[in-house]
């Protein structure tokens, strides 16, 4: 496996050219503000959820309230704070290969365990 | 395999500044640890399955979830660790304007937050065995504490990098072009946010 060639030693090929929708730099990363915007609202969504979690008569709806509040703190980081956002499509094809294909192979597994209906 | 892209005519490429000449003009090691984090996404996968597999199954008689869980004591602990990514990405923007100060400032905050849950964490896990859990009391205990065990040891080692980092920057070692150093350890640092966000929910808040 070689490794050579550094960004001032061009190495020898086609040019490389990728805009930064595609990767690279870090223009399109969000301001400060709008990080401790994205901060604020995650406060407030764990929050919710604890508070939800104490309302006696929201019982019913608890479960997929949780599971949906949790999801959207998850996108809201993986979006924002790791800049899947505005970084490479490669990475988000990556990383979402690896949460669905674990979605995929854990959910068959406690299908087959009846986990859902006991 | 090579990084580069050989041109049958050999002649040099045309590398825009700031890119690696890497066939995607993305670096390895940014690419290698998408490739890492999507990987973990498997281990805790499992991890969390064992738990709901082993949830309400335990011997009857023994201690349950909702006997030694603090959920307004855990909660805190959630906060903290979410508000160590906000420090994180502050961290990597001062770094990215060459704001080495902040840079040191944001990287101790977040190591301090870090640290700050894993000892609340160590806290509830000696206040869960003093009440008579521990890993063999029951299925219930086995797989919690490897489950939130396993999250406890990413998060101590991300706490390890961020003070390697914070280490690098007081001695020079960090400047501004090595900022996707400071990224690749908040892209770890995150990760091991977003599992928690998951271990909240599934284990400690769903009844």
């Amino acid at each position: 496996m070689s490794d050579h060639g550094t960004a001032t030693d061009p190495a020898p090929g086609p040019v490389v050219n990728p805009t930064p929708a595609e990767g690279g730099a870090h223009a399109g990363h969000p301001s400060e503000l709008e990080y401790i915007k994205v901060a604020a609202l995650l406060a407030l969504i764990t929050g919710a959820e604890v508070a939800i979690y104490y309302v006696k008569s929201l019982k019913s709806i608890l479960v997929p309230t949780l599971i949906l509040f949790s999801a959207v703190k998850f996108s809201v980081v993986v979006l924002w704070f790791m800049h899947l956002r505005f970084d490479s499509r490669l990475f988000r094809r990556l990383f979402v290969t690896g949460v669905c294909l674990a979605l995929f192979v854990f959910t068959i597994v406690l299908t087959t365990f009846h986990v859902w209906t006991r | 395999m090579t990084d580069t892209i050989t041109a049958s005519s050999g002649s040099h490429a045309e590398v825009e500044p700031g890119h690696p000449p890497t066939a995607t003009g993305l670096t390895n090691e940014k690419v290698g640890m998408w490739a890492f984090l999507a990987s973990e996404c498997l281990l805790f996968g499992a991890l969390i399955s064992t738990y709901l597999l082993f949830k309400g199954q335990s011997k009857p008689g023994t201690i349950r979830p909702k006997d030694v869980f603090d959920i307004p004591y855990t909660s805190v602990s959630s906060f903290v660790l979410l508000m160590s990514s906000l420090t994180m990405v502050l961290a990597l923007a001062a770094i990215q304007r060459g704001d080495h100060r902040r840079t040191r400032i944001w990287i101790l905050t977040t190591a301090l937050l870090g640290a700050s849950f894993v000892a609340g964490q160590c806290y509830e896990f000696t206040t869960f065995v003093r009440a008579g859990m521990n890993l063999r009391v029951n299925l219930f205990g086995s797989s919690f504490f490897v489950l939130t065990g396993f999250h406890g040891a990413h998060v101590t080692i991300g706490v390890l990098m961020l003070l390697s980092l914070y280490s690098m920057s007081l001695k020079g070692k960090l400047p501004e072009s090595k900022a996707e150093t400071v990224e690749l350890v908040g892209l770890y640092w995150h990760f091991v946010d977003i599992v928690w966000i998951v271990i909240f929910t599934v284990v400690y808040l769903i009844p």
